[in-house]
């Protein structure tokens, strides 16, 4: 069978590996990247994050928006 | 002891002195509970994301500490008797970072930036402070 043409392959989480950036509720610059322009948390099939990291970084982004560090809604 | 970490909004219009004074009754809190304060972090005065308690800016403190949970109770409830605190959050953390948080990293980060002050000047686009011509050119 022929390869599928557009077929990217399977994006490896972000939060794998070696050097991979910690999730911290105090980063918004990173957790800014995992939310959506209306402020909403990008789900995890596009973002690629494993379930394990998708679950603390949501604890992550709803702790910086409680903070004020992040909006909870941008209109 | 379990370590604990807590950020702490303050008031906008308290003055850098005020927030110092906030810090040292919270870190005496902390101590005279038997829990002991190991690091302290002030963030500074920055802008939220939306109001908090009709405010648009608060000042950001860190108390990174090593208390018993009757401490931290304690201190929560000081937090909340306190009318400068606009909200606090405490989390238990694994182990404590001595490094500057994520946060001043990238505040220090952005200072390191070169300025926008290199950047040609576009004199031929009208200013916006420029007075408005008095007389219209009655386009169309």
């Amino acid at each position: 069978m022929a390869r599928r043409p557009f077929f990217r392959g399977r994006k490896s989480c972000p939060f794998k590996g070696e050097n991979a950036p910690t999730i911290d509720y105090r980063d918004t610059k990173l957790l800014s990247r995992y939310v959506s322009e209306r402020g909403k948390i990008v789900p995890s099939r596009i973002t690629a994050v494993s379930a394990k990291k998708q679950r603390e970084l949501a604890i992550a982004i709803k702790r910086a928006r409680f903070l004020g560090l992040l909006p909870y809604v941008i209109r | 002891m379990p370590f604990y970490e807590s950020v702490i909004i303050a008031r906008q219009d308290l003055s850098t002195q005020q927030v110092e004074a906030l810090t040292e009754q919270m870190t005496a809190v902390v101590t005279d509970n038997g829990g002991k304060v190991e690091k302290t972090e002030q963030w500074g005065l920055r802008s939220m994301a939306y109001k908090i308690k009709k405010n648009r800016k608060g000042h950001y403190l860190q108390l990174t500490m090593d208390a018993p949970a009757a401490t931290l109770t304690e201190l929560e409830r000081q937090l909340g008797l306190n009318e400068d605190v606009l909200r606090s959050l405490s989390v238990r953390v694994e182990a404590i970072d001595m490094e500057p948080s994520a946060i001043l990293s990238a505040k220090a980060s952005r200072d390191d930036r070169p300025g926008r002050d290199d950047r040609p000047r576009r004199d031929d686009r009208p200013r916006r402070d420029a007075p408005e011509p008095t007389e219209s050119k009655g386009e169309e």
